[in-house]
C-alpha cells in the first residue's frame, strides 16, 4: 500500500494549514517565547530564584496544597459518583448537572464568595473554631472547590459501567460489600479515580483567581506561586516569573505525561474483554 | 430492576446520600447563595445602581467585545481543526491533538505571562512596538489574546471526538452525488455536529467572559479601559465596595446558570449527539 | 436437596416466574430448558439469593433460604459471560472466594495456593495461572470461571447458559467435559440453556419451562418419549403440526386414525416427528412438493389432502431406492402420533 491514501474529501491542506497556522500564532510561539526566556538565563539566576525562601514557601503552598485538596477531592469526588450513579432520589438529575459549576462560574466570582463564606464573620467561618479565610487553609478550600468536577466526572462514567454480574460473582463467591467494593470495584475504577485526582490537582497548582481573594497573600505563608509570578512581573523581574513558571508548566506535563501513560498501560493490562 | 445480591443496605444509602449531598451544598451551593445574597445586601435600589456605574458599563462592554473576537476566531478554527484531523489521516496527528489540549494544562497566570514576555516593553518585539505605537499588552489586544489562549481548545475538543465518531462516509457519498467541498460541509457534516458545536461555543464563551488569571496579567488594570468584568470584581472588592463586586459578581454567576442549564439541556437531550469525550 | 415451592416473581407487568415448584435430587446434573422470557435464568438467580423472589419458598437442605444472604449460600454461580475479574490474573480470580473469608474459616496461604494449583488442574489451566483473562479464549475463560466457583466447595453449582458464549466445537468439547466432572465430583448442579440438544445430552433430568411455568419435568428419554403438552414437543425438535377430529378415543389426523382414549370427543391437536413419517412409494396419501437435500437426510415438503403440510425426513439412501421426486404420490405412514386437546 502506497503510504499516501489519495484524498477524496476537499479542504485538507487548507483547514490543517490554517489549523497549524492558527496554533502556532496562538500557542506555539507564545510558549516558545517563555522557553526562549528561559534558555537565556544563567545557571546562577536559576538557582537565585528557586533557591529563594519565598518561592519555596509558594511551591509548598501551591502543590502540598493542590495535593491535599485533590486528595480530598478523590475521596468525596468518589462518593459522590457514587451515589449518583448507584442510587436513585429526587433531585439526582439536578444535582448532577450542577457539578459543573466550578467549570462555569469565573474564578474571581468563586473567589470572592468562598471568602465571604469563610471570613471570620461569614456563613461558614463564624461557625468555626479557627480561622480559615486569609490563612493556607483557604487557599485549599478553594483548590477543592475548582476540583470538584474532575474527580466525579472521570469516575462516573467508568463505574456505569462496572458490570453488575462482577458485583455478583464476588457475593456468590462470599465476599461482604465492602470486600467486594474493596477488591472487585476500586480496582476497576482506580485508574479513572488517579487521573481524577491528577487532574485535580493539575487544576488546582495552576489555579489563581479563586484562591487570591481567600488566601490572604501573605508571603512565604499564603502565597501561591501563580501570585508569585504577578507579583514579579510587576516588580519587573521578568527572569523571576520565567523560572517559576516553568517548573511549574513542567511539573503540569510530567503530570500530563503520567496520567496518560496510566491510562495506556491499563487499557493494555484489561485488553479487550467485554 | 432489583438486584438482591448488590443492593446496599437502605441505612448505608440515605448515609452516602446524605454525606455526598452535604459536601456539594457546602462547596457548590453556598458559594453561588452567598453572591447572591452579598449583592442584594444593601437592598434592590443598591444593587441596581451598583450595575448602573460607568465602570461596570464599561467592563461589561469589554468583555462582551472580547467574547465577539475571541469566540468566533476559536469557533472557525475548532471547525478546521477538526475537519482536518477527523476527516483525513495524516503523520503527526496525536502530536496535533496533544498541543490543541495545551493550553488547558498551563496556569492562566502563565497563559498571560507569555504575552507580556513576547509583547511586553522589555521583549526583543517591545521598542518596535512603542516605536510604531502599537499597544498590546496592558492594553485590548492583550486581553483578547490572552483569552484566545485560555479558550482555544473547547471548540476543537468538542468538535473533534465527534466528527471522528461519525467517519467519512457520509461526506464521501455527498461528493460521488455530486456536492462540492463546501456544499458538503454546509449540508452534512455541519448538521451532523451542530449540538456538539453548541456546547463547544457555551463552554467557550463562559471560559472567555469569565476568565481572570490570564487577563489579570495583561490588562494593566486602567479603570473603563482595560478592566473585564472579572477584573472590576477585583477592583470593586479591593476598594471594599462589596455590594458593587457582588452585584457584577452576580451577572456573571447568572452567565455560569445560563451556561450549566443550556449545556445540561443539551446532554439530556442530544446526548448520542454529543461527544463522549472532552467535557471540561 | 433443594426443594423450590410455588415461586412467583413479577418485573412490571411481565410474569417472570408463576407458580414454580421443584424438586432437585442431590448429585443430579439437572438442565433448566426454555426459550428466553420462559424465566428459567431467573429462577437459577433466586437460587443463588441474586434475586428475590415475590412469592413462596426456596429451601436448602431443608433451611429456608430467604434468611441466608448470597454470601453465605455457598452456592457457585458461573455467569453467562464469566464475570472475571479483570484486575486479576487466573490464579487469583480463583483464589477470590477463599481469599475473602474471615476468621477461623480463613484458609492459610499454602492452603489457598495448594488448592488453587490442584483446580487449575483439574480444569486444565495449569500453565496460565499468571494470565490476565483478556489474555484467554472463550473456552479457557469459562473453565476458570468454573474452577472459581468450584473453589468454595459450593454445595450447589448453578451455571447460567454454560456454553452459550463458544463456538461450536468448543462447545461440544466442553459439555463432554463438563458430564465428566460432574460425575467425577458427585455436585448438585443446575444448568440453564435454550438449547434442547444440550440439555438432552448433558443432563440426568430436564426441567422444561415456558412463560414462567414449568411445563414438565423428566429425563431427557421420558421427556421425549412422553411430552407432556404440546408446547415440550414442539421445544423438542422438529414437529409436524395438524389439526385433528377426536370421536369416541379416536383422533383422526390427515388419513390417520390415533388412539386418544384421554381426550374428549371435539377438535384436537396432533403431532408427528418429521423422522417419524415413513415414505410408501405406492401410496396415495399426499404430493411431494418439493426436496431438499440435507447431508446425509432427504427433507420432503409433503401436501397433503385438505390443503394441510407436513415435513418428512428420511435418510438418503431410501430416497434413492424409492426413486422419489417432486410431484410424485406417496402414501404415509407414522411410527408415532401425538394427540394433544385442543388448547
Amino acid at each position: 500500500m502506497s503510504a499516501k491514501s489519495v484524498r477524496v474529501i476537499p479542504g485538507f491542506s487548507a483547514t490543517l494549514g490554517l489549523t497549524i497556522g492558527y496554533l502556532s500564532l496562538v500557542v506555539l510561539i507564545p510558549l516558545a517565547a517563555l522557553i526562549l526566556k528561559a534558555a537565556g538565563m544563567t545557571a546562577q539566576q536559576w538557582l537565585d530564584t528557586l533557591t529563594d525562601a519565598r518561592v519555596l514557601a509558594s511551591f509548598r503552598l501551591s502543590f502540598g496544597g493542590a495535593a491535599i485538596a485533590a486528595l480530598i477531592n478523590g475521596v468525596f469526588g468518589l462518593l459522590v459518583a457514587w451515589v449518583l450513579v448507584r442510587y436513585p432520589f429526587p433531585g439526582r438529575k439536578l444535582i448532577d448537572a450542577f457539578i459543573d459549576l466550578p467549570f462555569a462560574l469565573p474564578t474571581a466570582v468563586a473567589g470572592i464568595a468562598l471568602t465571604a463564606l469563610y471570613a471570620p464573620n461569614g456563613w461558614i467561618g463564624q461557625l468555626l473554631p479557627f480561622k480559615v479565610a486569609f490563612t493556607p487553609l483557604g487557599a485549599i478550600i478553594a483548590m477543592i472547590f475548582i476540583g470538584v468536577p474532575f474527580v466525579v466526572r472521570t469516575v462516573e462514567p467508568v463505574l456505569q459501567d462496572v458490570d453488575s454480574e462482577l458485583e455478583e460473582a464476588a457475593a456468590c463467591l462470599g465476599a461482604s460489600r465492602v470486600q467486594t467494593f474493596l477488591r472487585v470495584i476500586l480496582p476497576s475504577i482506580a485508574p479513572a479515580l488517579l487521573t481524577g485526582i491528577s487532574l485535580a490537582f493539575a487544576r488546582a497548582v495552576g489555579e489563581y483567581g479563586s484562591i487570591i481573594f481567600i488566601a490572604g497573600n501573605l508571603p512565604g505563608v499564603s502565597e501561591i506561586a501563580p501570585l508569585l509570578i504577578v507579583t514579579k512581573l510587576e516588580q519587573y523581574d521578568y527572569v523571576g516569573a520565567t523560572a517559576i513558571a516553568c517548573l511549574m508548566l513542567a511539573v503540569s506535563f510530567a503530570m500530563l505525561l503520567a496520567i496518560n501513560m496510566l491510562q495506556k498501560w491499563n487499557r493494555q493490562r484489561l485488553g479487550g474483554l467485554s | 430492576m432489583s438486584r438482591a445480591a448488590t443492593r446496599d443496605p437502605i441505612l448505608v444509602r440515605w448515609l452516602l446520600i446524605a454525606v455526598a449531598v452535604s459536601f456539594l451544598a457546602l462547596f457548590l451551593v453556598l458559594p453561588l447563595a452567598a453572591v447572591l445574597t452579598e449583592a442584594l445586601r444593601k437592598g434592590a435600589d443598591a444593587y441596581w445602581r451598583s450595575l448602573g456605574g460607568d465602570d461596570t458599563l464599561a467592563s461589561i462592554r469589554l468583555t462582551l467585545l472580547v467574547a465577539g473576537i475571541a469566540v468566533p476566531l476559536n469557533l472557525a478554527f475548532g471547525l478546521a481543526a477538526s475537519w482536518a484531523i477527523a476527516k483525513f489521516d495524516f503523520a503527526g496527528k496525536a502530536w496535533l491533538i496533544s498541543f490543541i489540549d495545551l493550553p488547558f494544562s498551563v496556569s492562566p497566570v502563565i497563559s498571560g505571562l507569555i504575552y507580556v514576555l513576547l509583547f511586553g516593553a522589555q521583549s526583543a518585539l517591545g521598542p518596535w512596538l512603542i516605536e510604531h505605537d502599537v499597544k498590546i499588552v496592558f492594553a485590548v489586544p492583550g486581553i483578547v489574546l490572552a483569552t484566545i489562549f485560555v479558550t482555544f481548545p473547547f471548540v476543537a475538543r468538542e468538535l473533534i471526538p465527534l466528527m471522528e465518531e461519525q467517519g467519512r462516509d457520509e461526506e464521501e457519498a455527498a461528493l460521488t452525488l455530486g456536492a462540492g467541498g463546501l456544499r458538503t460541509f454546509w449540508a452534512i457534516t455541519l448538521p451532523n455536529v451542530k449540538w456538539g458545536l453548541l456546547y463547544g461555543v457555551l463552554l467557550c464563551n463562559a471560559r472567555a467572559m469569565g476568565e481572570f488569571g490570564a487577563v489579570s496579567v495583561v490588562s494593566g488594570h486602567i479603570r473603563g479601559l482595560t478592566n473585564t468584568m472579572p477584573l472590576h470584581v477585583e477592583i470593586l472588592y479591593n476598594e471594599y465596595d462589596f455590594v458593587g463586586a457582588f452585584a457584577v459578581a452576580s451577572l456573571l454567576a447568572l452567565l455560569a446558570l445560563v451556561t450549566l442549564g443550556a449545556k445540561t439541556t443539551l446532554e439530556w437531550w442530544h446526548r448520542d449527539e454529543l461527544a463522549a469525550a472532552g467535557r471540561h | 436437596m433443594i426443594d423450590v415451592s410455588h415461586l412467583s416473581k413479577r418485573f412490571g407487568g411481565f410474569n417472570a416466574l408463576d407458580d414454580v415448584s421443584l424438586r432437585i435430587t442431590p448429585g443430579k446434573l439437572v438442565a433448566l430448558l426454555g426459550p428466553s422470557g420462559s424465566g428459567k435464568t431467573t429462577l437459577l438467580r433466586i437460587l443463588a439469593g441474586l434475586d428475590h423472589a415475590d412469592g413462596g419458598a426456596v429451601h436448602l437442605n431443608g433451611l429456608d433460604a430467604s434468611s441466608l444472604k448470597t454470601r453465605d449460600r455457598r452456592v457457585g454461580f458461573v455467569f453467562q459471560h464469566y464475570a472475571l475479574f479483570r484486575h486479576m490474573s487466573v490464579a487469583e480470580n480463583v483464589a477470590f472466594g477463599l481469599k475473602v473469608r474471615k476468621g477461623p474459616d480463613k484458609p492459610s496461604k499454602a492452603e489457598i495456593n495448594d488448592r488453587v494449583a490442584r483446580l487449575l488442574d483439574l480444569v486444565q489451566l495449569s500453565g496460565l495461572a499468571g494470565r490476565y483473562p483478556s489474555q484467554l479464549s472463550g473456552g479457557q475463560r469459562q473453565r476458570v470461571a468454573l474452577a472459581r466457583a468450584l473453589a468454595v466447595e459450593p454445595r450447589l453449582l448453578l451455571l447460567d447458559e454454560p456454553f452459550g458464549a463458544l463456538d461450536a466445537q468448543v462447545r461440544k468439547d466442553l459439555r463432554r467435559w463438563l458430564r465428566q466432572l460432574h460425575d467425577d465430583m458427585g455436585l448438585t448442579s443446575v444448568f440453564v440453556t435454550h438449547d434442547q440438544e444440550e440439555a438432552l445430552e448433558l443432563a440426568d433430568e430436564v426441567v422444561v419451562m415456558s412463560k414462567g411455568r414449568i411445563e414438565q419435568i423428566g429425563t431427557p428419554a421420558d421427556i421425549y418419549d412422553n411430552p407432556a403438552t404440546p408446547f415440550v414437543f414442539q421445544f423438542l425438535g422438529n414437529a409436524n403440526r395438524l389439526e385433528a377430529q377426536v370421536q369416541n378415543g379416536i383422533a383422526q389426523v390427515a388419513h390417520w386414525r390415533v388412539p386418544a382414549p384421554a381426550i374428549a370427543d371435539g377438535p384436537a391437536l396432533a403431532f408427528i416427528r418429521p423422522h417419524e413419517i415413513e415414505i410408501d412409494p405406492s401410496g396415495n396419501d399426499a404430493v411431494i412438493r418439493h426436496q431438499v437435500i440435507l447431508g446425509p437426510t432427504v427433507r420432503l415438503d409433503l401436501h397433503l389432502p385438505g390443503g394441510a403440510h407436513a415435513e418428512a425426513v428420511i435418510d438418503r439412501d431410501s430416497h434413492a431406492r424409492l426413486g422419489l421426486e417432486p410431484g410424485r404420490q406417496v402414501g404415509l405412514g407414522a411410527r408415532r402420533v401425538v394427540v394433544f386437546a385442543a388448547p
